[in-house]
């Protein structure tokens, strides 16, 4: 996974790789929050553009960070899903809680 | 005709890619569509994460897998001996958590009944749980 930091807009932005499910969320939310305490990034970026799979455990990942974004007055951002990752997000209400852009959208458009 | 396969692996959160792999490549002959099998991977890969975070937790054991193909209809069945579900239809509602401090989303049913035709819940607390799961797979239309 690589993690980039944009200093300008306080932004954190994520670019996980693979298969998002149970075994992989342990190991990338833990690298996340690690990221925001120590940049003191107010927005965080989703990439997902290389994520092959996701289920319920990435949408837990996505929610639990949202929380932690939210109090610190900040903003998610989703972007780069392929069809299958985006009817889940959708599915889960990710796109009430974040600024989700769909697969036919470029996600630099966001910032 | 009729197949059948069975798959029993730890409860480790690394075996959860491996038993929806094995799910996919065990269906693959009735040529389902990459949504249908992208939605039945997230199906089981739902059921098997639940066995493993909820039936087991710390404790460990052994997950089986079930994959049953009868005609154009395919049918998965997870297996733990695990602590069991308490409330059942209390654990299907959407948003349902109870583990609520560990992130888990309360969508693994809700995914479940979505991707799935029917999914059936067999619970007994101290004993484990059975999720079984059917989904008809279209037969590809060569014009």
């Amino acid at each position: 996974m690589d993690i980039t930091v944009s200093g300008k807009e306080h932004l954190i932005t994520v670019r996980p790789s693979g298969e998002l499910d149970h075994h992989a969320a342990k190991l990338i939310r833990t690298k996340i929050d690690d990221e925001i305490l120590r940049t003191g990034a107010v927005n965080l970026a989703f990439d997902l553009s290389r994520v092959t799979f996701m289920d319920s455990s990435g949408v837990g990942v996505i929610i639990g960070r949202y929380r932690k974004i939210t109090a610190l007055g900040g903003r998610v951002f989703l972007y780069g899903m392929n069809e299958n990752v985006e009817k889940l997000c959708r599915m889960s209400g990710l796109d009430k809680l974040t600024v989700m852009v769909g697969a036919d959208a470029c996600g630099k458009e966001v910032f | 005709m009729k197949n059948e396969m069975r798959l029993e692996f730890d409860s480790k959160s690394e075996n959860e890619s491996f038993a929806r792999t094995v799910a996919a490549a065990f269906i693959l002959r009735l040529d389902p569509t990459l949504e249908e099998l992208a939605e039945i991977k997230t199906a089981i890969s739902e059921a098997v994460t639940n066995a493993i975070v909820h039936g087991y937790g710390e404790c460990g054991g052994t997950v089986v897998l079930r994959g049953i193909i009868d005609g154009d209809e395919v049918i998965f069945e997870i297996s733990d001996m695990g602590v069991g579900i308490a409330d059942v239809e209390k654990a299907r509602e959407p948003l349902f958590t109870s583990s609520p401090q560990t992130e888990r989303s309360g969508m693994g049913f809700t995914i479940m009944e979505t991707f799935m035709d029917e999914i059936s819940v067999k619970s007994r607390i101290g004993e484990g749980t059975t999720v079984t799961m059917r989904k008809r797979i279209e037969v590809p239309q060569y014009a």
